[in-house]
Parts: structure tokens; sequence; C-alpha cells
């Protein structure tokens, strides 16, 4: 099982209402309605992704986030959840604000771009970073807007966002002591369950 | 014997059933007795939880999916997603597809015989609403005995049955399948429909309805009322992919006086003039009337989330792009009040140049997700019936 869709369901409860932005195929949604017993949708838009839901017995709703969700009710689902593609919006602030206007709770996670490998390519090489985990090339990536644990904890600030959990995940383990004591250095993938309350 | 091809349901029979208790209906008109037509696929289960109950639109009839005997050329007006293998898999589910009430291919309607007055029903069968097909199908299921349909599934006005099917009888439906579909038509879909039938009543061989009686048929108006309803069936593009500006007979060449006609023109006089010796006007008039009296709220304050917050089945809710008759857009708003009604939704938008008719041609996307989801129907019937098994 992947670590960081653990760590999520650690931060769920029971029975939960849960929203998950950008679902992907819904293995998230599926692990937390066998672990939590969650009420849960995902929003999708990538043809093959939807039918790989369907086929879990996942609900899942064609969508496009940068359309926006303005037709979601305010405080309609408790927690929201958007894994890994944040950084794939237009406007990250926005859809922050979105999620927290929609659900009591949050959970947001994104590739650590102050990784320290993703700063050794770019001081060594001169060039954008390419890796296993972000195989992209800096024309072609749909991740627009990329930040590091740093830059996400500042944003928050500002919003007056706090933070109830996060965990910083490297090669698939959040047990390292260099990713607990340096996180913006060391984690690949950042996770936060956030509120506005 | 007759050689079927792959993933047919082969040769299949209407059945008939007949209804003595009196249907009271939604505009306080009542059916003194009735018949239903309708065909089954597939075999019900012991404890009859594999039933799918297929619900036709506009002008469709319980022939959904096989081959009737002797005829070669055409199979059910759904055959594409119902038989062995396909997406409502006719080795797992029991399918029985309805002529609705108000048809003209044999449930009772305005062709039939008023006991009272010994002539056909004519232009005083009564008007129907949805809720009244909802009516005498419940009516079939209770005779059959299925306490709760697997799924029920519909295109178009199919669809709002299958909706209306989920808020009336909750405790009876376990899954809801509602293809290009709406909540409620547009103002634009009424006038289409009052233009179909106002074509219907210029006819001279109309005779207020009552053309029967004077054994004639208002050939013509039905023929434009259904060349009005093509149009908008199908999408501009995929009409100018398959028709574009071809001439069928005559030429532009200077000098040349010949008769002129457009493919397109061809075309839909043909659809229009078979379309008016096989459908009933009488009953295009009554399926097109309770198309535009459906609203799925009406009865819920007109709240679409408060009428749906009734439901406790599952949905599947599925448009196709180039669709204006029933667009994606009336789709969306079935999936939002489900969403905000809190219900199991799943919505998929189809790529199709096909327009509204895409509900019934071979689509892969639209396959994969029918499919997906149906099989997973058969799953919960599974799980339903261990844990059933499990209490005795």
């Amino acid at each position: 099982m992947r670590i960081d869709l653990g760590i999520i369901s650690s931060y769920i409860k029971t029975n939960q209402d849960v929203l998950d932005l950008g679902c992907g195929d819904g293995a998230l949604l599926s692990l937390l309605r066998d672990q939590k017993n969650i009420n849960g949708v995902g929003l999708e838009n990538d043809h093959e992704k939807i039918t790989e839901c369907i086929e879990k017995n996942i609900a899942v709703v064609e969508h496009d986030l940068n359309k926006g969700l303005q037709q979601f009710d305010s405080n309609s689902y408790d927690v929201v959840i958007m894994t890994l593609a944040i950084q794939a919006m237009q406007r990250p602030d926005h859809v922050l604000d979105e999620m927290l206007r929609i659900g009591n709770e949050c959970i947001v996670t994104f590739p650590n771009f102050g990784h320290w490998r993703a700063r050794l390519h770019l001081m060594f090489y001169g060039k954008m970073p390419v890796s296993d985990l972000l195989p992209y090339q800096w024309y072609d990536t749909p991740n627009i807007h990329f930040c590091t644990v740093k830059d996400f904890e500042n944003l928050c600030a500002e919003k007056n966002i706090s933070i109830i959990h996060k965990d910083m995940v490297y090669e698939n383990n959040n047990t390292s002591f260099l990713c607990r004591t340096y996180p913006n250095l060391f984690s690949e993938t950042a996770i936060y369950h956030l509120t506005r309350n | 014997m007759a050689e079927f091809p792959q993933g047919s349901v082969g040769l299949v029979q209407p059945q008939t059933q007949h209804f003595d208790t009196p249907l009271l209906l939604a505009n306080g008109r009542v059916l003194p007795e009735y018949q239903i037509v309708y065909e089954t696929y597939g075999q019900l289960n012991t404890d009859k939880s594999n039933a799918v109950l297929i619900c036709h639109a506009l002008s469709g009839d319980h022939h959904a999916a096989g081959f009737y005997d002797g005829e070669e050329a055409q199979p059910g007006w759904w055959n594409n997603y119902i038989g062995p293998g396909k997406a409502i898999n006719t080795d797992d589910f029991f399918v029985i597809s309805i002529n609705n009430l108000g048809g003209c291919n044999g449930s009772t309607g305005p062709l039939t015989v008023n006991k009272e007055t010994g002539k056909p029903w004519g232009a005083n069968f009564p008007t129907l609403r949805v809720r009244d097909w909802v009516e005498s199908q419940r009516h079939l299921a209770d005779l059959l005995g299925i306490e709760c349909w697997a799924a029920i599934v519909g295109g178009s006005l199919g669809g709002m049955q299958a909706m209306r099917w989920a808020i009336e009888y909750p405790e009876r439906v376990g899954h809801c399948i509602a293809i290009a579909s709406a909540l409620k038509l547009t103002a634009q879909n009424i006038a289409f429909n009052e233009t179909a039938r106002q074509a219907i009543m210029a006819d001279p061989e109309f005779f207020g309805g009552n053309y029967n009686e004077r054994g004639t048929i208002p050939r013509h108006g039905l023929a434009v009322a259904r060349m009005i309803g093509h149009i908008t069936y199908l999408s501009g593009d995929g009409m100018g992919e398959k028709f574009g500006r071809e001439l069928r007979s005559g030429s532009f060449s200077l000098g040349c006086n010949d008769p002129l006609e457009f493919e397109i023109e061809s075309y839909l006089r043909y659809q229009g003039a078979k379309f008016s010796t096989q459908f009933d006007a009488n009953t295009y008039i009554l399926m097109t009337r309770a198309l535009d009296y459906f609203d799925l709220a009406r009865e819920y304050q007109d709240n679409a989330v408060d009428a749906f917050s009734r439901a406790t089945c599952k949905f599947l809710v599925i448009s196709f792009t180039t669709d204006w008759r029933f667009s994606p857009k009336r789709s969306k708003e079935i999936v939002q009040a489900l969403l905000h009604a809190k219900k199991s939704v799943s919505y998929a938008e189809i790529e199709s140049s096909y327009g509204h008719d895409a509900f019934l041609v071979p689509n892969m996307r639209y396959n994969a997700v029918f499919s997906s989801f149906m099989k997973n129907i058969t799953v919960d019937i599974e799980r339903c019936n261990s844990s059933l098994q499990g209490e005795h």
C-alpha cells in the first residue's frame, strides 16, 4: 500500500463524508471505504481513470477541476481531499479556499519541490528537475505551480489556516529521521491536514 | 434455424399481461382495465434479485433486444447494449422491457378499443404522466414477484421513468441509470414537441384524433413530426458528416432544370414516411406530452435535492457531448442535485458525434462505463444474497 494513502486514512474518522478532488483511479476512496466506511465521491477528468473508479465501485463524477467548484454548497462535506494535484491547478490558493469552504477540513498532498534532489538538479545541471516522481519536461508538465514545504506553510499562515496534522514521506517511508528533522530538504511528498476553525 | 450474431439474445417473443384492477391516473381519470406487452431476456434467479427494467424513450417499445421469428433485418432498439456479454449482460440479469401504457405496439393505448364505447380510444385516451407508467410497471413487477429491481435503466424519456421510480419507490430500486435525460424539459425542448404535435393535428386526415373511425391515418403530419424529431436527435456536425450538401438527384449545372434533391431531404422523408406507417399519431402526441409534463421535483416543492433525498439506490448518469436535445448541462443538473442530496452518483460525459441518438449507438467509452457499472451490480447482488443466507 502507498504510505501516503495510509497516512491520509489515519486522518479520517469513520463514516465521514469525503470529496476527493482529482481522485484518479479511486485507490484512496476505496481504501477509505474499506478502512473507514466513508461516504465518498471523487471528481476526475481522465476518461480511463473514471472507468477504473467505476470498476472499483467508487462513485466518480466527470469534472474539470479548473472549471471551479462553485456548484458545491459550503460545509457540505466533512473532508475534502486533493492528492498530488494542487500543483497542477491554475490557482492553488483559490483551490485551498474552496476546499475549506466546501469541507470542514481538508487534506492536501503535494510533491515537495524543496527536496534535496530537486535542489541539486537545479544547482548542478542548471535545468528544471526531471525525476521518476516528476517525469515531465518544463514545457509539457501539468505541474504549473510547484512549491516547497516552506512555501506551503507560509500560504497557510497568510490565510489563517491551521494545520491539524502533517506528515512527510520519503521513499515510501515516513519514519526517517532526516525527513522529520529537515522536512523541506528530505521529504518527497508532503501531507497536510488543515482546517479554518 | 436462423443464425444469430454473437452477443445476441437470439429469438424473442413478446408476452402480454392483462390487469383487471383499475389504474388511477395522475390526472384523476381511471383506466378500468389495461394490458402490458413486454419481453424478457435472461433468467430470473431464485430469489428474484437480478431483474433489470428497461424503460423506453418516445418512440421505443418492448422490443429492446434480439430478433423476431421470420424477420431478417432489425434487432431490438437497444440490441447494442443488451445481450450475453454486453453492458446489460443477460448471462447475469433478467431483463424486462415493457411497452409503455399509451403505446401503439400492444400495450393498452389510443388504438385499443374502449369497451365502454366499443370504439378505439383515439384522442379520448387519457393523458399520461411518467408516474402513471411507473405505476403500471410496478403492478407488473408485483405480479412477477420482483420486490426490488437490481437496476432500472433508461435513455431520454426512459431515464425520467428510472428516476421517478427511484424517488417514488426507493425500497424497490437498487440502481438507477439515467442516460441522456433531464430533470425536466426546457422551453426549447417543449417547443420542438409542440411543433411536431401541430404538424400532426394540421393533417386533414387527423380528424381531431379520431382518424381510426374514419379509416384514415394522418400520415403526412406524423412524417413531418418525425422529421422534426429526427433533426433534433442528430448533431449538426454529425448530420454534416453524414450528408453534407450531397445531392440525391439533379444537378446545379447551368442549363440543367432537373428537380433537385439533397441527400438529407431524401433521408428525412424516408425516415418520416417509414415512421408514419409504423407508429400511431395519438401515441406520439401522448408520449411527447408526457415528456413535456415531466418535472421530477414538482411534487417536492420544486426542489430536486428534496426529491432525490428520498432515493436509496446508486445512480449512474451519462450524457453525450453533441446531444443538444438533452444536453450534458441537463445531466449535470441531475448529478448536482444527487450530490447535494448525498446520494451515490457516477457521471460520465461521452464524446460522440451522434447527438441525442448516441445512447443507442455503439461507443467504446460509453460501453466501458455502462458495463463496469452493471458488473458491480452483480457483485452487490451476490453480496446481498450471501448476507441474506448468513441470516438464516
